[in-house]
This record gives C-alpha cells, structure tokens and sequence, in this order.
C-alpha cells in the first residue's frame, strides 16, 4: 500500500493499522455520522433502499470472502440466506427464541449447510463448483417448498416477528435501519479483519494457484471449507436480517436470481476487494432505483410494451452493467476509487 | 426428453471443447428458441419447415451477436469472467429480452408439431414424440457428418485438440469461436422448438436448460458422445423417479430436482463424468 508523500510508519502497529492517517479517520467519522443520523432527514423510501442495501452489504461480504478471496464461485448464495432466514424464523416463531439468541444460530446453521455443499469444492473447482451450488439452491428451495413443510410453512411461509431491545419493539424503518446498519458495519470491520489475517493470506493463495498453495503447506482441504463456512455465515446473517425485516420468510424473499446479483456486485465492485464489496452493492442497488424510475418514463413512450418494461428493462440493464465491467474494468470500482486515491495523495505530482 | 437434453448438451460440449467457455447461457437460448418457434409457427402462421428454418436463421445471427459483442473481448480471461459473462447474458439479457418482446408469458403451440406417443414397456417417456426423437437425431447426426466431413469442421476439432498448433497451421481460431457458438445456438433453439412443441414455453423453460447440466456433467464435459448417452440416462432417471420416488415422498417434486442430485452426486463420485478426461494439472 502507497502512503501519502510525507506519511511514513514508524513501527509495525502503524503498519498494520487499517486507518493510517487523519484524514482517513475524518472522513471514516463524518460517514459513519451521515449513516447514523441519515433516517432524521431521508424519506421513507430512501430508508428502505438504504436498508436493504445494508443487508445485501453483509451478505456480499460473506460472497466476496468466498469467491473474491478464495476463489470459490458460489452461485447459491440466497440459497444459504434462505436457511438464515428460516432458521431465525423458525427458532423465534416455534421455539420461542428471541431475535438476539436466533440471529447467531441462524447465521451458524447456515454456515454448516454451507460446509457440507462446499464438500464439492474439495474435488472440483471453476464451472464445476458453480453447477454444485447451482443443484444446491435448487435441492434447498425443493426441501423448504415442498418436504420440510411442517417446519417451514411450505408455499406459504412463516411469520417472523420483529426483534424487540429493551421491552421494545423494533417495528419502525428508522429503528430497522439502525439495526441493519450497526450489524453492517460491524461485518464489514469483521471481513477486512479476516483478509489481513492469516487466513485471508491462506485464501488468496488458494484463488490464485490452489496446487502451489497446497505445496506450500497451506491445508486446502481445511481452508476451502473455512471459506465456505464463513461466506455461508454472513449469508445466514445477511438471511436472518432479510427475514425479520419482511417480518415473514418465505422463499420468495430469496430468488435465485439474487445469487446471480450478488456475483454481480461483487464484480462491479471488484473482486478481492473489501471495498469493492460496498461499492459494487451500493452501486447496484442505485442503478436498480434508477430503473424503477426510468421503467415509467419508458412505458409512456412506447406503449407496446408497457406491462412488461419494468421487469425486462431491470433485467436487461442489470445484464448490461456487469457486462460492460467484465469488458472493460474486469478489475471493478475499487480499483478506479485507487486509481484516483492514488492521483490525490500524488498530487501535484503525478510522475 | 432425454434426446432433448442431448441436444442442449451438445451445444455446451462443442462451445466448451472449442473455445474452453462455460457456456451457462445454453438453458436460455433453449427458451428463446421456443419463443422463436411460437413467434414462426403460430403467429406468423409458417409451415413446419419454413418455421424451422426461420429459427435456425434467427439462431445463427444470435451465435454471431453473442460471439462477437460478448465473448470476443474476453479471450484469454480467466474463467471465472467468461462464466460470468454467460450468466449475464443468459439471466439478464436473453431472459430481459424475452420478457420484454413475448411479455415472459407461457406461449402453447402443441398443435404445430406433428405428434405420435411413444411409450417403451414400463418405461414411460413423458409426452415424448417420435418427431423430437427424430429431429433431433437428424441434428446429432449432422453435426457428426460435418465434424468428420466439412473443412471447418476439422478445423474445429483441430482447435478443440491445441489452440495454438491449430492457429500455427493456418486455422482462424475466431472463425471456429464463432462458428461453434452458432452451432450451440442452433441446437439450442432447435431444442426450444421441440421442448415448446411439446409442453408450452415460458421463462422457466431456461432450468430446463440448467437441468442439461446434469447431462453434460455426467457424460464428461469435454465428450460430446457422452453427452448423447448421459443424455438418455438423465431423462429415464428423471421419468423413473417421476414414477418410483416421488409417491415415497410427502409431496413428490423429487423429479424436477432429481437432475440436480445426479450433479452433486456425480461431483462427488466422478467428477470428470462417465466419458470425459481426467484432468490432471501442472504448475
């Protein structure tokens, strides 16, 4: 990592530290204090989105340590969602749980159903690996739908209730967001700790040549199944949340769709990039809104085609920025965020 | 159902052994070509071969969109951008765009293929017609006249054995990209023509194509006579599941997912297939 001109470490703490300068810690500040004080000033639609930005923000970290990381492509990521989702409900509507004890259970239960699709992963890799978690969202829907009715509600669903703090109950946007927004920023912290560390090292050896890793020493077997389990746990998180926002899981909630969306992001964000995960969330979420404003604008104009316009052009536009990113910046946002980050702390001198 | 699947895996294994591209597109182009069979036989009202014919038309300029817009750019990428590539093509786009020129509605057009029941002993092939079987065949089997025959088809097995010796032996590595992409469109849309025939086409009609997965991986991804055989696997394991498994299980659906199963089973067991190789890999 290139420091300022004039910034220099002087011991290894500073080294490692994720915030090296002032300023960093100044915007660090004034963004986290927007967040928290945004649901004073934003509508209620905006709210909403931003809400689920969050959500899908823990979700794609979990797909970015994964895939970006490890190098483990997941396409049943909402699939493992579901089963936060689910679990949390379940164990709150039927066991009496409160949303504080299910939340953890959720996430962990979804990370061991991760772990025993992730056995593939042992055996093959690449396509492979995307056709067996391809069967694995369509095996775990099937179950949900149609076998473990009793537990899940079938077709239907279940209810899951809102969490409570204090005797209160968090039945407002507002109260949600903050939620959704605290458990965000404390996955996010969470997912940059655990690239820097070891096992982050461990995982980007395996992405980039698995056999060396292996000859290095790394123990794949143990490590691709660590990736798996802890992509699986934000999902779960991400999953749960998902749930009790909705105050309802039902499988609906989790398409399979979504699991393509979230490699999306990961790509537009950039892969391997702890900041590209945001980026790359945020990023498509607002183009989403934008969709949903231009889709009216479209329907006027060519009538022909006006029930159909919002649900193809969302499609079609979806389809297109992540094509035009693989085409021409393979590497994402976060690496046009470095490339100007690196113009500013050189300024004026560029060369 | 099972000479369907091969067909859709067919399409996969020569753009795979081609141009080493996971084509995950292939369900979808199966559904535009369904879409293209209702718009060619019943809204405009063409007899069978002419309609035939038209969605062959329509197949091998979609070959030549997608191999030049799309996966051109990306020779030489690594796998998991070409994947993605297809992903978004086949989810965001194909399906965009058949949502928005057929509205994504479920379109039936039984009556424009000729239709005779087939049923062998116990094993009941589900809404299986003799016309599929037979269309089909001929399409598997002239693409083996042209493997074996035409120039452009050794051309291609020559550059599924070694890119670079091929290209040093005068092959256009592109032309052979290309034309391997319009053959996986035409035995995609000529398997949406028949799948449509028989069951009606809607967007769902793209699993069907993530269900030939099953075949391709099963037959060994990188043998195209293995996938003519794991295809006919796939389909009676699917209608003998229909018939034993599903009354054992509380509310059946087994067999709509049972080609998911063989996946991860064959992943599990065998993950080069029945027929593919075995990979062995070099640092």
């Amino acid at each position: 990592m290139s420091l300022a001109s004039g910034t220099f470490n002087q011991s290894y703490a500073q080294d490692m530290a994720i915030l090296r300068t002032r300023t960093q810690r100044v915007v660090l500040l004034a963004f986290l204090a927007f967040l928290f004080t945004c649901p004073l000033f934003i509508s209620e639609t905006w709210l909403t989105i931003m809400t689920i930005i969050g959500i899908s923000v823990i979700s794609v970290h979990g797909l970015s340590i994964l895939t970006g990381y490890c190098g483990q492509i997941s396409m049943g990521h909402s699939a493992f969602m579901a089963v936060g989702g689910y679990t949390s409900a379940i164990l709150c509507a039927k066991l009496g749980f409160s949303f504080w004890a299910a939340l953890p259970c959720a996430a962990l239960f979804a990370g061991l159903v991760g772990l025993i699709f992730g056995l593939p992963s042992l055996r093959v890799k690449g396509f492979y690996l995307i056709m067996a978690t391809i069967a694995a969202y369509f095996i775990i829907s099937w179950l949900v739908h149609f076998q473990l009715t009793g537990l899940t509600g079938g077709v239907f669903g279940l209810a899951a209730p809102k969490p409570e703090i204090f005797g209160m109950v968090l039945r407002s946007r507002a109260s949600y967001f903050y939620l959704v927004m605290i458990i965000a920023c404390l996955a996010t912290v969470v997912a940059i700790n655990i690239v820097r560390s070891r096992v982050g090292r461990a995982f980007i050896a395996i992405r980039d040549n698995d056999l060396a890793a292996e000859v290095m020493g790394i123990n794949i077997w143990a490590y691709k199944l660590l990736a798996f389990f802890i992509g699986c746990v934000f999902a779960g998180l991400a999953g749960s949340l998902l749930a009790h926002y909705y105050a309802w899981a039902s499988i609906e909630a989790f398409p399979f769709m979504d699991s393509v969306w979230y490699l999306g992001m990961l790509i537009i964000g950039g892969m391997g990039s702890t900041t590209g995960a945001i980026l790359g969330t945020v990023s498509f979420r607002l183009l989403d809104y934008l969709v949903i404003i231009l889709a009216p604008m479209l329907a006027e104009t060519f009538p022909a085609i006006a029930p159909q316009a919002s649900a193809s052009l969302s499609l079609i536009m979806r389809g297109l920025v992540i094509i035009v990113f693989l085409i021409f910046e393979p590497r994402g946002l976060a690496h046009g965020w470095g490339l100007i980050k690196a113009y500013f702390r050189l300024w004026p001198f560029s060369h | 159902m099972g000479v369907v699947y091969a067909l859709i895996a067919l399409g996969f294994v020569i753009i795979l052994k081609c141009s080493q591209a996971f084509n995950i597109a292939q369900g979808h182009i199966v559904m535009i070509g369904g879409y293209l069979g209702f718009t060619f036989l019943i809204m405009c009202g063409l007899p069978l071969w002419a309609g035939l014919l038209a969605a062959i038309a329509t197949a091998v300029i979609m070959g030549l969109l997608i191999e030049r817009l799309a996966l051109r750019p990306l020779v030489g990428q690594p796998v998991l951008a070409v994947v993605m590539m297809t992903i978004a093509l086949g989810f965001c786009i194909l399906e965009g765009l058949a949502i928005l020129i057929w509205g994504g509605e479920f379109k039936v057009y039984s009556g424009a293929l000729p239709a005779i029941s087939l049923r062998l002993g116990a094993v009941y092939v589900p809404a299986a017609t003799v016309f599929t079987v037979i269309l089909a065949a001929i399409v598997v089997a002239a693409l083996m006249l042209f493997f074996r025959y035409a120039k452009i088809g050794l051309a291609m097995r020559a550059t599924a054995e070694d890119e670079q010796v091929a290209q040093c032996a005068g092959i256009r590595v592109t032309t052979v990209y290309a034309i391997s992409w319009i053959i996986a469109c035409v035995t995609g849309v000529v398997a949406g023509v028949l799948l449509g025939g028989e069951s009606g086409v809607s967007p769902y009609l793209a699993n069907m194509g993530l269900k030939a997965f099953a075949v391709v991986l099963l037959g060994g991804v990188n043998s195209i006579g293995g996938a003519i055989v794991a295809g006919l696997i796939v389909g009676l394991a699917e209608s003998f599941a229909a018939g034993y498994l599903d009354p054992l299980t509380t509310r059946g659906g087994l067999a709509t997912i049972f080609p998911f199963i063989i996946i991860i089973i064959v992943l599990f067991i065998r993950p080069y297939g029945l027929f593919g190789l075995k990979r062995i890999e070099r640092i």
